[in-house]
């Protein structure tokens, strides 16, 4: 009897296997950007388009980047979420606009409230491809030594808000 | 077939925005060769499982340019393998790479195929060497033909 | 009302099913042939409530009655009719009751077709599937009911997902689950061989006819899917390697060993666990792929609403099941003979060998489908598994097995030689090789791959005519006795092998000679490729029953003739508003024109994708000609010369105890 154990063994190992798999989200993608400096980009202002910013400028303070486009309908039930977060005053956000439309972006902000310090102007998505955005929206947490420590695909509610990010920039704001 | 409301949603937006996006075809036919095979070789991320060369999603687009301008400037597949996946990971590739946790991927095959080989060789051997007597009983055998309608004799296993 | 009955069909089915699955079982285990009785009744009634709760749902869709959640959510008003009772099956609950459906229906089948069986025999196997009936009713009454209300009633539905208004729709779907739900069959006998203890040529010799028609509608299924995908999904791939796709093929190829394997048992005893084993799995499969697309455990092309909900239960059931059938067969296995005897050369191990291939193939692609969701699960990181590693894997696989295929219908039973094999073949392998060096000479290029698998493919070709004239020469008569005098089932064997060499020939020329360009053209502008030119006319609005769309017009010429014109579409559905791609092919013998549009540039150009395929069609004429080929086996004489036997012996059985 023993012999013929083989299939029933390898069917509970698999079973097992599936039983863990519906716990898991085949769709998210875990950014290998995690632990790494953030990618390096000038990118001209979405509100002047003469002046530029970089990520270097951010040096030295923990900040939030949070991918966006007036065309993301997705962005918009993100929105007062990171409007309330950056009446906080807790963390600096800044935006990323995301192939999108200069015009587009600049009345979608007016209309839905502007959390941002500022929004670089991605018009080709060459900085979003840099860093690995497949989803708008997207967010970052990036710490004083301008490394990603975290990143959240799709919309930030204010659950992510209360249990991730505020304790993570808690934690990044203690280390110094 | 629906997929979660979500993705629909965010595919639907992909779509819509790249209408506008022209793909600049390139002119040398080797080069667009190389591209396309590349990036049958890349996942479309925002794809319900797509390669970037089935795709007409916008960031498929993109991405599938960003493959022929590096080709463009001198990459090798290997540079442009490397280039997709320091930023979406390993994820991206269709083709998993060899390291420690895709050596049974990729060494399961051949394992299972010797593995067959040798179970199906030893089973042929024992069942030589256990084979000596006739298997079923007279009366297994006469029941059996019955049920078929055949005559028993047929069916009897030729001993050596 | 009508959805009220419906369900409450569906309840009466379920009860009917519980008495199925349990009082037969336990009658045959203690010799009680009332009980035993009870199951054809109770069978052909499950049937009779199911194919009522069925007709509701198809009146709900016929009539909108958008009341039902169902068919708010998968129709419309303006959804063409064959569409709307298409419908039924374009979600996940009217797909499961389909498959309930068909569950039923195979075991109504079973309840007709088995009067020469002994009866415990009849009560193990009806039993068996009203047990396996059991979990989808209840699956589908608890986790995913068809006849759910929406209250109030929408105004109009959320229509049918365009991708599946298709005459593709109403075809696919039905032929692969008769596949699938077939095998639950020849599980059945499995079952009930070793709960009887009963494991003898006999058994193999009843389950045969069912397994092969549920490996032939399962061939017809995985193919018009495949078709379907071709022209549907717009860029003109035709597999896909999925892990929808692959959930369809992992049975398919298990099923295949299975017949093989079914085909040694029946003539000589043989392998009889090995068998049974495989009927385990080949159904374990058939639900392992329910799963796959039901839970959203991977992501897919092709998948379903996913609910990890239904995936527990699917799951659960899996595990009751498949876990319970191969503790029985680790208990029963043993007991099993090892039948006739043979040689290391013989068509038996031939036959042993090419099994353990197909074993290995299907092991590889389950291995490649589920290893994203192994190393998730460890917490090793996400990887992706596509088309580039199941070709590596598996085409070193398939080599040796299409090589064996020739070899094996030449090889004689218990004993042969390789001298013997090689002077029969000889003949083949020198047309093959001849044939693997100039073709694809004569198609413009020669690549390796292209030589190997023309090799294989003639090979199959050239040993298939070597067995039939080496079979004729051994019969007695002229040559229209000679070719009557082989079963139907040796036709069918020798046609589904060239069907395969057909699908290798198909599979060979597209991967090697295929040509596509993505092109921006303008009107009036062509683009050449493959030897043709197309010339990118037009594109005009058109409108649809249910969606406008914008049709490009594309004249296709060779050297200047007129090949044909081909009408590519770009569709909007007004309901769900996603942009569709409709391919425009001209089919022929030897190649396939395909264009697509793509995205319009400004206001006179478009991005055209054009494709020349060469030999595409052959992919899935040689699926029709292997489900053909296990039709013919199918009605092979002796199962039903067999049958008539039993019968009558049983009749003046009874006549002899009467008087």
């Amino acid at each position: 009897m023993r012999r013929w154990l083989w299939p029933l063994g390898i069917f509970l190992v698999l079973a097992v296997f599936l039983g863990v798999g519906l716990t898991l989200n085949p769709r998210e993608v875990p950014s290998p950007l995690i632990g790494k400096p953030a990618p390096q980009f000038e990118l001209p202002l979405l509100h002047d388009a003469g002046k530029t910013f970089t990520q270097k400028d951010l040096l030295g303070k923990v900040w939030m980047l949070n991918v966006w486009a007036s065309w993301c309908a997705a962005c918009r039930d993100e929105h007062p979420v990171l409007v309330d977060l950056a009446k906080s005053g807790v963390v600096p956000i800044y935006g990323l606009n995301y192939k999108d439309k200069r015009p587009d972006g600049v009345a979608w902000l007016k209309r839905f409230g502007d959390p941002y310090v500022l929004s670089a102007y991605d018009e080709k998505g060459r900085v979003g491809i840099d860093y690995g955005v497949y989803g708008v929206p997207e967010t970052y947490v990036i710490d004083k030594q301008g490394v990603i420590r975290y990143k959240h695909i799709g919309v930030v509610t204010p659950r992510d808000v209360k249990e991730k990010i505020l304790p993570l920039i808690a934690k990044l704001n203690e280390n110094t | 077939m629906k997929i979660r409301k979500h993705w629909i949603l965010l595919i639907f937006l992909f779509y819509a925005w790249g209408a506008a996006q022209a793909v600049h075809a390139a002119q040398d036919a080797a080069l667009e060769r190389r591209v396309q095979q590349l990036s049958a070789e890349l996942r479309c991320l925002v794809c319900q499982n797509q390669s970037l060369a089935d795709s007409n999603a916008d960031l498929a687009l993109d991405l599938k340019n960003q493959v022929r301008e590096q080709i463009e400037q001198g990459a090798s597949d290997r540079q442009v393998i490397a280039f997709m996946t320091e930023r979406y990971g390993d994820f991206v590739l269709y083709r998993p790479p060899l390291k420690a946790t895709t050596l049974l991927l990729w060494f399961g095959p051949v394992l299972l195929f010797a593995g067959g080989l040798i179970a199906l060789f030893m089973r042929l051997r024992r069942r030589a060497q256990t084979l000596a007597a006739p298997v079923l009983s007279a009366e297994e055998r006469a029941r059996a033909a019955a049920l078929l309608g055949e005559p028993a004799t047929r069916r009897e296993p030729k001993l050596p | 009302m009508i959805p009220e009955l419906g369900q409450f069909a569906l309840v009466l089915a379920l009860t009917l099913a519980l008495a199925l699955g349990t009082l037969p079982l336990i009658g045959a285990a203690k010799g009680n042939a009332q009980w035993m009785q009870l199951a054809r009744p109770a069978a052909q009634g499950q049937f009779v409530f199911v194919a009522i709760a069925y007709a509701c749902l198809t009146y709900s869709f016929i009539h909108n009655d958008f009341s039902v959640l169902y068919v708010a959510s998968n129709s419309n008003s303006a959804l063409p009719l064959a569409y709307r009772i298409a419908a039924v099956w374009g979600g996940h609950e009217g797909s499961l009751l389909l498959w309930v459906l068909m569950l039923a229906g195979w075991t109504f089948a079973v309840t007709v077709f088995s009067s020469h069986l002994p009866e415990d025999i009849v009560a193990r196997v009806l039993g068996v599937l009203g047990l396996v009936s059991i979990g989808f009713l209840s699956f589908m009454l608890f986790t995913s009911n068809p006849f759910d209300r929406l209250l109030p009633a929408a105004m109009d539905g959320r229509d049918l997902n365009p991708l599946l208004q298709d005459p593709g729709m109403v075809l696919h779907p039905p032929m692969l689950y008769m596949g699938y739900v077939g095998f639950s069959v020849a599980f059945a006998f499995a079952i009930a061989a070793l709960l009887s203890g009963r494991l003898d040529a006999t058994w193999a010799r009843w389950s045969r006819p069912w397994t092969t028609t549920a490996w032939v509608f399962l061939t017809i299924g995985i193919a018009l899917g495949s078709w379907w995908a071709y022209y549907e999904l717009g860029w003109g791939g035709w597999w896909f390697w999925d892990p929808v796709e692959n959930a369809s093929f992992m049975p398919w190829l298990m099923g295949t060993a299975l017949i093989h394997s079914l085909a040694v048992t029946e003539k000589r005893g043989s392998f009889k666990s090995w068998t049974i084993l495989l009927a385990i799995f080949t159904f374990a499969l058939t639900l392992l792929g329910a799963f796959l697309v039901r839970s959203g455990v991977l992501t897919s092309v092709h998948s379903f609403a996913t609910d990890p909900k239904r995936g527990i239960f699917i799951l659960i059931f899996l595990v009751l099941v498949i876990g319970g059938s191969l503790a029985l067969f680790a208990w029963r296995a043993q007991r099993v003979g090892l039948g006739g005897r043979f040689e290391v050369v013989s068509r038996e191990s031939l036959l042993l060998t090419n099994n353990v291939l197909l074993l290995v193939a299907t092991g590889s692609v389950l291995l490649g489908t589920l290893y994203p969701l192994f190393l998730d699960a460890l917490n090793l990181g996400k990887i992706s598994v596509g088309p580039p590693y199941f070709e590596t894997v598996f085409l070193p696989l398939m080599a040796p097995a299409l090589f064996l295929m020739g070899v094996g219908p030449v090889a004689r039973w218990k004993q042969a030689t390789l001298p013997e094999l090689a002077l029969r073949l000889k003949w083949a392998l020198g047309v093959a090789v001849v044939s693997a060096l100039v073709l694809p000479l004569v198609m413009g290029k020669w690549t390796p791959l292209a030589s190997l698998g023309l090799l294989l493919a003639v090979w199959i070709f050239a040993s298939s005519a070597a067995t039939l004239s080496a079979r004729l020469k051994q019969t007695p008569g002229a040559l229209g006795a000679k070719l009557r005098a082989q079963s139907l089932s040796y036709y069918g064997m020798l046609l589904a092998h060239v069907g395969i060499g057909v699908l290798v020939v198909g599979v060979t020329m597209v991967k090697t000679y295929e040509a596509e360009k993505d092109v921006k053209l303008a009107f009036g502008e062509s683009v050449a490729l493959g030897g043709y030119a197309f010339r990118f006319d037009a594109v005009n609005d058109v409108k649809g029953p249910n969606f406008a769309a914008q049709r490009g017009t594309i004249s296709v010429t060779r050297n200047g003739a007129p090949v044909s014109t081909l009408y590519p579409e770009k569709r909007v559905y007004n309901v769900q508003k996603n942009p569709m791609t409709e391919a425009a092919i001209d089919s022929g013998l030897t190649r396939d024109l395909y264009v697509s549009l793509g995205e319009a540039v400004g206001d006179n150009a478009w991005i055209v994708r054009v494709h020349v395929k060469p030999f595409v069609g052959w992919i899935w004429a040689g699926c029709v000609l292997m489900a053909l080929g296990g039709l013919l086996a199918v009605f092979d004489k002796r199962y039903r010369v067999a049958a008539r036997v039993a019968r009558e012996r049983a009749q003046t059985a009874v006549a002899g105890v009467a008087s």
